[in-house]
């Protein structure tokens, strides 16, 4: 019986977040109402790395400093402001890491050119075969 | 395919095209080596601020405690380095750090703070239990102050030389072994 009392104590509970006691950043959850830009904005938003649940991007995490972040980058993408502007900013304070799209950082070359590569390889292989083939009838 | 690529002359297979045979093995063992390591070394958790090195940004911040003065980064232009700490009500860390935080006010380290999404009360009652080492304390509701600074989480702790700029960033509370670190990169401020 107590096991049961205790299930149902459980529906009436209210989550506890150890995070803050304040309501969400004004547009942490609302949309800009110009859908341009708010196109711009939450393409942006899933680029960006959250800094508290640090595999999430700031679209889908709930931290509350994700929050925060969708809303600064929904009033600066309002008042103006490019998404790779913001990028550019953020990357400024948390390094490569705070992005998801690969920069064009010398040491990303290599992720850069294996397409090439990998056609390369692929077109090298046809070409022989057809050589082969040709010979072979 | 690969081996009938490099087929010789005599039906059988070159060093070529045994070669090219193991490839794609080869290949696909030193991926999953790869992929096994990443998976088994535990994550990068600690983002620093790239700030470090640099000048503080300039910020003002409403007043987050009653007995406390607002901050505003002119505060720490004025030629005496000081600390600064990041810290909420809500965060339980940070009450843990706060007998660090009192001895390094005792040392004679200046001390301000931002409260991250903060309420005056919770601020208030949190002084009162935990102890106030802090001259100014300014209120980040939205966090845009902490993510200017590229602060990551509460509690971190920048320390910023009489100039303005950023001379150290201690993530996370600050523990007794960290006293004597943080006094001395203080002194070395100066």
């Amino acid at each position: 019986m107590k096991h049961i009392l205790f299930l149902f104590a459980l529906f009436i509970a209210a989550p506890i977040y150890a995070q803050t006691a304040l309501p969400p950043a004004p547009y942490a959850d609302r949309q800009l109402d110009d859908p341009a830009l708010e196109k711009k904005a939450s393409d942006l938003m899933l680029t960006i790395r959250c800094l508290t649940c640090q595999s999430q991007s700031i679209a889908d995490s709930n931290a509350s400093m994700a929050g925060d972040l969708r809303s600064q980058i929904r009033e600066r993408i309002a008042a103006g402001e490019e998404p790779e502007q913001i990028r550019a900013w953020l990357i400024e304070r948390y390094g490569d890491w705070i992005s998801y799209e690969p920069t064009d950082d010398p040491l990303l070359w290599p992720l850069w050119a294996m397409p090439l590569l990998l056609l390369l390889v692929g077109g090298l292989l046809v070409a022989a075969r057809i050589k082969r083939k040709r010979k072979g009838t | 395919m690969a081996a009938e690529v490099a087929e010789n002359s005599c039906g059988g297979l070159g060093l070529m095209g045994r070669i090219l045979l193991w490839l794609p093995l080869a290949l696909f063992a030193a991926l999953a080596l790869f992929f096994a390591s990443g998976l088994l070394r535990p994550d990068e958790r600690v983002i620093t601020s790239k700030l470090v090195g640099k000048p503080l940004p300039a910020f003002e911040l409403p007043q987050a405690a009653s007995d406390r003065p607002p901050l505003s980064s002119a505060e720490f232009a004025k030629g005496k380095p000081r600390m600064l700490n990041i810290f909420a009500s809500w965060c339980v860390p940070c009450a843990a750090e706060s007998s660090q935080l009192l001895a390094l006010e005792k040392a004679g380290v200046p001390i301000d703070a931002i409260a991250i999404r903060d309420a005056r009360e919770d601020v208030d009652a949190f002084l009162a239990r935990w102890g106030n080492p802090y001259d100014h304390i300014g209120l980040d509701a939205r966090s845009s102050v902490q993510i200017a600074l590229g602060s990551s989480g509460v509690p971190e702790t920048f320390i910023v030389d009489g100039q303005g700029r950023i001379v150290h960033q201690h993530i996370g509370d600050i523990r007794a072994e960290d006293v004597p670190k943080l006094i001395a990169i203080w002194k070395g401020a100066q």
